[in-house]
């Protein structure tokens, strides 16, 4: 009984340290401001005062920046910062929904292999080996190909191809924590399986994952603009920074503006991402003093 | 000491001297060609490979009349069933073989014979091929075909050495012997093509390059910035986009010529469950959706002017083409009344489309302008081999895909709207056309020909079973030290006196 | 030491058999007719036949299946159903073009990577430290291939320094085959050289408060040949392993790269084919980046263990 509540009471300064470690860690702040600005347009989009990101002009095709068109306009005639504002909403979907479907997928799968150990454990680790086995991108690729090139399909394949990760990293952890004493303690009593999971496992777990999972969503924006790229992705005439840079690519000399906005709104938010990751995996870690 | 000074001055002249020797050609194609042999053969790019590689039976100018390249002359039987042809002196193949009518009749019996190859189709009219001379072929057909000769301008009419045809059978590919003017050297998958001059070729006076390197860089932009440094020195398909930036460059030259192909939106008429829908019932409407269209405002937006607007499987500029039906201009007014009549106000038409950047932006520009006629134009963008796939299974109802066009106007409209057509995706079957489109085929009359498709385009615009947008134009662009190329409007590379300056 | 490699090598055995169903799975659940593409813009049925009946495209799907292995383990991954080249010959013509990319890629990165990690943990929490690693993360976060674009745009086109696309062996011509790999050689190795940049940090960190390290310095030894000789020697263990996964890595990212600098590697051909529904060439291609993969992996942990005094001795 002791042992739980020293370790409970150990797990609320480990949440008070983190938290002030990292409001103090200017990098992961300023990755913070960066991830919630482009949440925020996203989500503002359609209340917004910009033009219909569909609506084309035959008379301003590929125009530079100007008063009228803060970022220009693209090979049709579409105003690019509208596109870019709404195409927000589609790489940070992609983005967060991919990590989402790796983590629900990939976690559970891990919790069992690495609880139940035996052959459980090694079929699923297998299956996973497999897969990672499998260069990421071009798993990415066959998937998207398979479904079909749309904007959910190329989530779901982003999120396939990362669910391994997951499972690797929650199997991990639970073979840390599955032989502390309380864990131990909870089964002498006679917990069932899903209840010790859930109540002393899964907590630990809990942090890891978030900073993968935080650290994924920036591999999975790129992902999800490079499917794009390659035309696999969100289709036209809906917006996405990566099939906006597909295009710009034939238009380099005549047009750059129409790459540089995509390409750097793709950089700040998945820097934003990475220096976000990066202060929850300090902020999380107990070594660090 | 002596001899030091002695190898320096021999390096030193040869460094001088080597580069004066070798007048290499580098060209840049949009893609790598798939296997390098005329029969198995099935792109474009290809073709324009084989252009330098082999020579023809009969080639073609740029106004499309056909004209002697191994063959120096013709002559249809009365009957139209057998064709006679004589065949050039002195000519031998890259590995020494000779060139005669033995190795005509060996060709074409290859074309109909091999497994692999893809020229059934278009020899299929020739029953036998006899030799009547060391230098002339009788071509004994089962029906009357005018597009025989045309056929003998491409793939079908290439010449390959028997010899070594025989030793590599389907393995030809990977060292083609020909007899054009230059001969294979190597070849590196999506990397390189590299040929070298054929010292005795028939016209060898004509060519001026000792090797030609074809290299296949897929990225327009990529493409053209290789031109820019030097690292070619012509390319093919430039993109329409830069067109305008090459012809303001002093250092470089812009040639184009209008294909013979065209791009357009064929509708599913009849092909299966698919086919019944209010778009591939009516023609009214489908005649409303073109009449929403500004087929020169998508030429000038989305390819600058330079490819031309089209409604009809040929250019406005060919002489097949029917003047009395000409390019529409935009009447959204009558197409939303067209609609009306035939009960609608709006309508949903899904279009399939290849999910590369040019064909959805010219999309992207149709759906707009459908859009205010009442058509609700929903893309679905698809990867090529689905796009193909659905198509031919019929599990479609409208898809955006073009032809990469013929020289004999039979190419462009004979499978496509013939009830039995091999490539008929509509499945429009018209019994009065079938009859006109055959009937054209027989005749050797080009005024007989032209007045039987004039009347089968009577029905067919009508009909509307393919919707022609625009056919594309090619381009090409060179670097300001080439001289005398010819754009055709076939889009081969034909090096016949080009040279550098 | 030989019984830990025949296991591990025992483990890899089933993870090939996965890998090899779960890719011929996929491509053949593909949508797409590949026999429609082959056939050629006239689509002659007789084509056609002939096309499916070849490559037994109308076989059921295990029998495709057991004839592939059997094929393969013979030595024979089948022909591109584009170009009827075996694909053995298309994966022993490309694979050292995007081995050279990757080795070049590694380079870069290690020249990079390692310094900055030891001068960021050297001086951890200063300004140069922040700065190292807001420049490492940028490298991670700006996608390659507008990286790649942007390059080309400024270098060969601009500037006219280097070769837009193309690639030479170094075989035939070295400074021609340095100037068209250099630039995604680059684009490559910055990915990289932020990874390793961090992981040589956090390794060195690690050791530099060891005890070892404490008596080095207590002995008097300048701080550089602490540094060197003993931090850094103990670190180079997790920076080894890690360099020898990110390897394999590598190959996956040389995909974009090799698209956008026209380079005849190993992803250029994996992505065309996977267009081009080229199903020989994708089960090859997989097949071989899985094997690479795992092997590089079992160099990893082999390196660990030979690296690690606290396991050899162990042994």
């Amino acid at each position: 009984m002791s042992d739980m509540t020293a370790s409970a009471e150990a797990e609320i300064r480990l949440e008070n340290r983190a938290w002030k470690k990292l409001k103090a860690n200017r990098s992961a702040l300023f990755g913070f401001v960066l991830v919630a600005f482009f949440i925020v347009i996203a989500t503002a989009a359609p209340i917004l005062p910009i033009d219909d990101p569909t609506a084309t002009s035959w008379s301003a095709v590929r125009k530079a920046p100007s008063a009228a068109h803060w970022l220009g306009t693209d090979e049709i005639g579409r105003d690019i910062l509208s596109r870019m504002i709404w195409g927000a909403r589609a790489s940070l979907m992609a983005g967060v929904i991919s990590v989402l479907i790796a983590v629900f997928v990939g976690v559970p799968f891990g919790l069992v292999s690495g609880y139940f150990g035996g052959w459980t454990d090694q079929a699923i680790s297998r299956v996973t080996d497999a897969l990672l086995a499998t260069p990421f991108l071009i798993l990415a690729i066959a998937l998207a190909a398979f479904l079909g090139p749309s904007l959910t399909n190329a989530m779901i394949a982003i999120g396939l191809s990362a669910m391994p990760i997951f499972i690797r990293l929650t199997r991990g952890q639970v073979l840390a924590v599955k032989t502390e004493d309380y864990v131990e303690g909870a089964r002498a009593i006679g917990l069932s399986h899903v209840a010790i999971m859930s109540r002393y496992i899964l907590p630990n777990v809990f942090a890891p994952v978030l900073v993968q999972a935080t650290l994924t969503v920036a591999t999975a924006i790129i992902a999800e603009a490079s499917l794009s790229f390659l035309g696999l992705g969100q289709q036209p005439p809906a917006p996405s920074w990566g099939s906006m840079l597909n295009v710009a690519k034939n238009f380099m000399t005549q047009a750059p503006w129409m790459a540089w906005w995509p390409g750097a709104a793709i950089f700040l938010v998945v820097l934003g991402f990475n220096l976000l990751g990066d202060g929850l995996r300090d902020a999380l870690d107990p070594r660090e003093s | 000491m002596r001899n030091k000074l002695l190898v320096a001055l021999l390096l030193g002249v040869t460094a001088l001297t080597t580069p004066a020797l070798a007048d290499d050609l580098r060209i840049g194609l949009q893609e790598d060609p798939d296997v390098l042999d005329p029969d198995q053969s099935r792109t474009f790019v290809g073709r324009i490979v084989y252009a330098s590689l082999c020579d023809k039976l009969v080639d073609i100018t740029p106004e499309l009349e056909i004209i002697p390249q191994l063959a120096t002359g013709w002559s249809w039987s009365d009957d139209g069933m057998v064709l006679t042809m004589d065949l050039r002196e002195g000519v031998t193949f890259h590995d020494g073989t000779p060139f005669d009518a033995e190795a005509v009749k060996a060709n074409i019996e290859r074309s109909k014979t091999l497994p692999e190859s893809r020229r059934k189709s278009e020899v299929k009219s020739i029953e036998s091929v006899e030799v009547s001379g060391p230098l002339q072929v009788k071509f004994n057909l089962t029906a009357p075909d005018a597009t025989l000769v045309a056929q003998f301008a491409d793939r079908s009419g290439m010449m390959m050495s028997p010899t070594a045809a025989a030793e590599a059978g389907a393995d030809f590919g990977a060292n083609l012997v020909c007899s054009g003017p230059f001969k294979f050297v190597e070849r590196v998958q999506q990397d390189r093509i590299v040929l070298e001059k054929f010292a005795d070729y028939w016209n060898a006076d004509a060519i001026n390059f000792d090797k030609v390197t074809f290299l296949p860089i897929p990225d327009t932009t990529v493409r053209l910035a290789n031109l820019r440094s030097g690292d070619i020195d012509m390319l093919e398909r430039l993109a329409a986009t830069d067109a305008a930036s090459v012809k303001d460059d002093a250092d470089l030259q812009y040639a184009e010529a209008v294909s013979l192909g065209y791009q357009g939106i064929t509708v599913n008429l009849n092909n299966g469950e698919r086919g019944d829908n209010p778009f591939g019932n009516d023609p009214k409407i489908r005649e409303a959706f073109s009449l929403s269209l500004d087929r020169d405002a998508i030429n000038q937006v989305v390819f600058e002017g330079a490819f031309a607007p089209g409604n009809q499987p040929f250019p406005p500029t060919s002489p097949w083409y029917d003047k009395d039906y000409p390019v529409p201009a935009r009447d959204v007014d009558k197409a939303k009344a067209l609609l009306k009549e035939a009960g609608y106000d709006s309508l949903d038409v899904e279009v399939q489309v290849a999910n590369n950047p040019v064909q959805t932006q010219m999309m992207q520009v149709v759906q707009s302008m459908a859009g205010e006629a009442g058509f609700n134009v929903k893309l679905k963008s698809m990867e090529f081999a689905s796009l193909l796939k659905d198509q031919s299974a019929g599990n479609y109802t409208a898809s955006q895909v073009g032809w990469s066009g013929r020289v004999d106007p039979d190419g462009n409209i004979h499978q496509f709207m013939t009830c039995k057509g091999g490539i008929n995706d509509s499945k429009v079957c018209l019994p009065k056309v079938d009859k006109l489109l055959d009937e054209a085929r027989q005749s050797t009359d080009i005024a007989t020909r032209k007045a039987k498709y004039d009347a089968a385009r009577d029905i067919l615009i009508k009909e509307l079973p393919i919707i022609y947008l625009y056919h594309p134009t090619w381009i090409w662009a060179l670097s300001g030290k080439m001289e005398g190329f010819t754009p055709y409007p076939d889009g081969m590379i034909r090096l016949e006196n080009v040279k550098f300056k | 030491m030989l019984s830990y490699i025949a296991r591990r090598l025992a483990i890899a055995i089933p993870t090939l058999i996965l890998v090899s169903i779960f890719v011929f799975v996929l491509q053949k659940l593909l949508p797409g007719d590949p026999a429609l593409v082959l056939a050629g813009e006239e689509r002659d049925p007789e084509m056609l036949a002939f096309i499916r009946e070849k490559y037994r495209l109308n076989d059921p799907i295990l029998y495709q299946y057991f004839y592939w292995v059997k094929a393969m383990l013979q030595g024979d991954l089948g022909i591109s159903l584009r170009t009827s080249q075996p694909v053995t010959e298309l994966i022993a013509d490309k694979l050292p073009v995007t081995i050279q990319l990757a080795v070049m890629a590694m380079v870069i990165a290690l020249v990079i990577g390692i310094p900055a990690g030891i001068l960021s943990a050297v001086r951890k929490g200063t300004a140069v430290d922040y700065a190292a690693n807001f420049i490492a993360l940028s490298g991670l976060s700006i996608p390659n291939f507008w990286l790649g674009i942007m390059l080309i745009m400024l270098v060969s086109v601009h500037l006219g320094w280097l070769p837009a696309s193309g690639y030479e062996s170094p075989f035939v011509d070295p400074l021609r085959s340095l100037q068209t790999m250099i630039m995604p050689a680059f684009v490559l190795g910055t990915a990289l050289a932020a990874t390793l940049m961090r992981h040589t940090r956090s390794a060195m960190l690690g050791v530099m408060k060891a005890d070892y390290v404490r008596t080095a310095r207590a002995k008097g030894l300048l701080e550089g040949a602490v540094i060197l000789k003993h931090a850094f020697r103990n670190a180079l263990l997790p920076i080894v392993t890690l360099g020898a996964l990110l390897f394999g890595e590598l190959l996956a990212g040389a995909v974009l790269t090799e698209q956008i600098f026209t380079i005849p590697g190993f992803g250029k051909l994996i992505v065309d084919a996977v267009f081009t529904r080229d199903y020989a060439v994708v089960q090859g291609v997989v097949l071989c980046t899985a094997v690479g993969f795992i092997f590089m992996n079992l160099v990893a942990d082999v390196l660990y263990f030979l690296l690690n005094p606290r396991m050899r001795s162990s042994l």
